[in-house]
């Protein structure tokens, strides 16, 4: 296997709020390769924005280990060196928001080359157009205002402005959620090229699990704050074993009778996530699990690995209660 | 098969906007019986919405303006009715659920006052007393499945998730006893767990009260595991429509096959390109048909005139010169 890129140990963020303490991300433990695509996968509210912002540095860890490259990162952006800052990037989910409406994409573009002095000034825009052409957009398109282009070039901007520092590590913070399926296409497949031309690592963050299953070599749940499975794809789609993840992959909606086959025996799904501020004691999956026992009212799993690089926090697996 | 319920003929609507006239739906074609499950598919930007409010009539004219076609409901046409008739309709025949339950609910009124209003004005109910109102009103929320709906009921729309709200439309939707419902992406500000609980919700329901649905979305899927016959639609027309089963096994129009091919697959063999290019401009659409300029398979004609639609056999239609023999 490939050296590791990132690891988070026991990383904790909590938001402190007048109804609570939000425990966002409540111990969260991985580790991405370099040049892999981890793919976390999660419903709205489980946590998964959080550990990528605190990745990125919008907000410090509360406690737990964040290492990038022999680095320790658990601060806030600002208290960053600008080298390491140059290595870590984001594309964010909206790009109608994430880019200024009243700059052109040559001066959204020129931010980074300058910031980090990527290339001397003669050569900037030769960059720009060099970065354009890399997410197959042509080069008159700097002259151009986000609000004058489509949402699919949006996010190809968005990329291309990611791509500007060099970085050797990038978070997709749901990238093609605000698309339709054939723009997602076309995305999906130049930033897997890019990933290949360009020694990229992913953190790509999504609640889409069919297209997790083309594009991630590895893939994470989340679920309330903590990771309840992680598994290499092919193992974690042929095999899952929290009964959340089968309960996810018995929901989505696929379009071929080949898919139906591989989706786990219906699960009917129940429930909603709980609120971060009001965890429930135990495991926090409990109140939702077809096959909730006793102790999982009581106790909160430890993580176990039944199988080979295959990682599940549930009381069904052995050792998962701690004995 | 069920009668004839609702049928739409070559309907066309235009914007007048600034800078000209937007010409959206270009003649749209559908026709369902009763107690059918319909679907309606299409990308950002097709028309799906506005033909939506086009059978309800709450397309905001202007700058919408309806330049064609008809909408016959039960026999008459929905877009020749006054007001007062309209005013039915809206009570006790057609309602709608939207995309986005937050903005569909007011945030300052209670959920039991939403709900209770939407009963009283269904005119089945009319003369009804605040009691019995106030009872079905719990039934609407126990048929939706919600918990505890006598305290729902006193509740604002930002105290319950999104789910919950979702389910609320719901309710209201089918509490007026309407023969069609049409739901407008009901599921896709949800997630995937939560979505399949309000979409087999939303089947069991219409099964028992024996409504008829358009059920308009994005997502293949959903419309694969869901309704009975597919529209498949694309700037402003419809390019295909087949009985659901048909439509999945044996996909004709280029369009819809390039469609079915983005998406993402469980079975994981790699996503193909998408298809290039984006949808026209509808200030200056392309003349024929409106696939002409993204279309792998283009030929002299599309350029020239609008394709008609051309039988396949099976039930199976498609608006597409690959099929004229």
């Amino acid at each position: 296997m490939a050296s590791t890129i990132l690891k988070a140990d026991n990383l904790k963020k909590h938001f402190h709020t007048s109804r609570g303490i939000v425990r966002a991300a409540d111990g969260v433990s991985f580790a991405i390769h370099k040049r892999e695509t981890l793919g976390l996968v999660g419903e709205s509210g489980s946590g998964k924005s959080t550990v990528a912002y605190t990745i990125i540095g919008i907000y410090p860890a509360t406690s737990g280990d964040l290492v990038f490259k022999d680095q320790d990162i658990t601060m806030e952006s600002n208290k960053r060196p600008k080298s390491l800052k140059q290595h870590i990037q984001i594309v964010f989910q909206d790009p109608g928001s994430s880019l200024n409406p009243r700059r052109s994409i040559r001066q959204i573009m020129e931010l980074p080359l300058l910031v980090h002095n990527i290339v001397p000034k003669n050569e900037r825009e030769d960059k720009i157009v060099d970065l354009l052409r890399m997410v197959e957009l042509p080069a008159d398109y700097m002259y151009k205002h986000p609000l004058a282009i489509g949402g699919g070039e949006r996010q190809m901007v968005a990329i291309a402005r990611a791509l500007a520092t060099n970085p050797s590590f990038i978070i997709l913070d749901e990238p093609t959620s605000a698309l339709d399926v054939s723009v997602q296409a076309k995305i999906i497949n130049l930033l897997m090229e890019l990933q290949n031309e360009l020694d990229l690592t992913y953190l790509f963050i999504t609640h889409d699990l069919s297209l997790m299953r083309n594009m991630a070599t590895r893939v994470a749940i989340m679920y309330l704050g903590k990771i309840c499975e992680i598994a290499s794809t092919r193992e974690f789609f042929s095999n899952p074993l929290h009964p959340y993840t089968k309960m996810l992959l018995s929901s989505i909606p696929v379009v071929s009778v080949e898919e139906e086959k591989l989706k786990p025996e219906k699960i009917i799904s129940t429930g909603e996530i709980p609120s971060p501020v009001n965890v429930p004691p135990g495991c926090g999956f409990h109140q939702r699990c077809p096959e909730r026992m006793e102790i999982c009212s009581r106790l909160d799993p430890l993580t176990v690995t039944p199988e080979p690089d295959h990682q599940v926090r549930c009381h069904l697996y052995p050792g998962a209660s701690g004995e | 098969m069920g009668k004839p319920l609702l049928e739409i003929r070559d309907l066309k609507v235009n914007f007048d906007v600034y800078g000209g006239t937007l010409k959206v739906l270009n003649g749209v074609n559908l026709r369902m019986n009763e107690g059918e499950k319909v679907g309606l598919v299409g990308e950002t930007g097709c028309g799906k919405t506005t033909m939506a409010k086009s059978i309800l009539k709450i397309l905001p004219v202007p700058p919408g303006r309806i330049t064609g076609g008809e909408v016959v409901f039960r026999g008459s046409d929905i877009l020749k009715m006054g007001d007062s008739e309209i005013n039915k309709i809206h009570a006790r025949e057609i309602s709608m659920i939207f995309q986005d339950p937050t903005a569909a609910l007011n945030p300052v009124f209670t959920i039991g006052l939403q709900l209770r209003e939407a009963i009283k004005y269904s005119n089945l109910h009319s003369g009804l007393s605040k009691k019995e109102i106030k009872a079905l009103a719990v039934q609407a929320l126990k048929d939706v499945s919600l918990p505890d709906p006598e305290r729902i009921l006193e509740n604002y729309p930002i105290q319950l998730s999104g789910g919950m709200r979702q389910r609320i439309c719901i309710a209201m939707a089918l509490a007026t006893q309407s023969s069609l419902l049409i739901a407008d992406e009901p599921t896709t500000s949800l997630d995937v767990t939560i979505q399949d609980q309000v979409l087999r919700l939303l089947g069991t329901l219409v099964k028992e009260k024996d409504t008829s649905t358009i059920l308009i979305t994005h997502s293949l899927g959903i419309v694969r595991e869901w309704t009975e016959r597919v529209y498949v639609m694309y700037a402003g027309a419809i390019v295909e429509t087949a009985d659901t089963a048909e439509l999945f096994k044996n996909p004709l129009h280029p369009y819809t096959r390039g469609l079915m091919m983005a998406v993402p697959k469980l079975t994981g063999q790699g996503i193909a390109s998408g298809i290039a290019g984006r949808i026209p401009s509808y200030l200056r659409p392309p003349t024929g048909c409106r696939f002409n300029t993204r279309c792998p398979e283009v030929m002299k004609e599309c350029r020239m005139e609008k394709p008609p639609y051309f039988d396949c056999g099976d039930n199976h239609q498609a608006a597409c010169y690959l099929y004229k023999d």
